[in-house]
């Protein structure tokens, strides 16, 4: 489990990184510490891999990704593995995941497939099932991005 | 439009941010321009609406949270309900609404299973929900929001 100083940094963060100077040194302040410790634990966050990154995310629909795609198969157990190493070397793909099935819903491999063109997107989903040897695939396009925020761990209000 | 200068900007912006004291003035350097023109680029690049948001992402597992994925099918008429009511939580963090036989969908951290349940059993109940398909991660392969702009 985290320290409580860590957990702190960690809640620092929940509203991103200011656009000022020295960001951290600000962040610091708000977690009660210096600088300097702030830096030096967020490095070793990462080095533990419990902080993935650091970096901006894009309004992609703002910057030409107009198409976004779920798209969902249904892949033997076995070779679940192989073919989540496969799909996620995609560059188009920004999310890859095996989830459990539900009653008449045997689908358990999904990607996220992000195009400047619905066409564009269809040939990369097909590409992909035609290389792993996918069967049937469901897609189900974005319409409207409803909500989308950043998670903001230990601040919880339900 | 965006410049060549801006595409530069927020392709780098999406690397790795440098975990150092002035890190703009690192990321500055690489883009050979200076800290000041820099921090004032992305701060205009996000008031117009390019730029989401620059943060640190951690692994929910990590952290303790489990995250699952759940599609709702929702009539049309009670849309903007259910939203509102869904966009509420924040453990959900995303929701989109999307064409087909399930038409919202949003994932929902938690960091225990007995509010999950809760949060679950509430929005099943929401007037207007008519199907809920709940697919819990089993395993995350990939991760990585990442645009290229050319």
């Amino acid at each position: 489990m985290l320290e409580e100083k860590d957990r702190k940094i960690v809640s620092a963060l929940a509203d991103g990184i200011p656009f000022v100077p020295r960001p951290y040194a600000v962040l610091a302040e708000k977690a009660g510490m210096e600088e300097e410790e702030f830096l030096s634990r967020l490095k070793d966050l990462k080095t533990q891999g419990i902080l993935r990154r650091v970096g901006a995310v894009l309004q992609h629909r703002r910057a030409g990704f107009s198409a976004n795609a779920l798209c969902i198969w249904n892949v033997p157990e076995d070779r679940l593995d192989g073919v989540g190493a496969a799909v996620s070397r995609e560059p188009s793909v920004s999310h890859c995941y095996s989830r459990e099935t539900a009653p008449e819903w045997p689908y358990n491999f999904y990607a996220m497939i992000h195009a400047h063109s619905r066409e564009v997107c269809e040939s990369i989903a097909d590409r992909i099932s035609a290389e792993n040897g996918l069967g049937e695939r469901k897609t189900f396009y974005s319409v409207r991005e409803w909500k989308k925020a950043a998670m903001r761990y230990f601040c919880e209000n339900h | 439009m965006l410049s060549e200068f801006d595409k530069a900007i927020l392709n780098a912006v999406q690397g790795e941010f440098p975990l150092e004291s002035r890190p703009f003035a690192v990321l500055a350097k690489r883009l050979h321009t200076d800290e000041t023109t820099l921090i004032a680029r992305l701060t205009e690049l996000k008031r117009d609406g390019y730029l989401r948001r620059l943060g640190a992402y951690f692994d929910s597992d990590a952290l303790g949270y489990k995250g699952t994925l759940i599609a709702l099918y929702v009539s049309p008429d009670k849309f903007a309900s259910v939203i509102e009511a869904i966009n509420r939580y924040d453990g959900i963090t995303h929701n989109y609404e999307r064409e087909g036989e399930y038409n919202l969908w949003f994932t929902l951290q938690t960091a225990s299973e007995s509010q999950r349940q809760i949060i679950l059993d509430e929005i099943h109940g929401l007037p207007g929900v008519e199907k809920m398909l709940e697919l819990r991660s089993a395993k995350k392969y990939k991760v990585r929001v990442q645009f290229r702009l050319d």
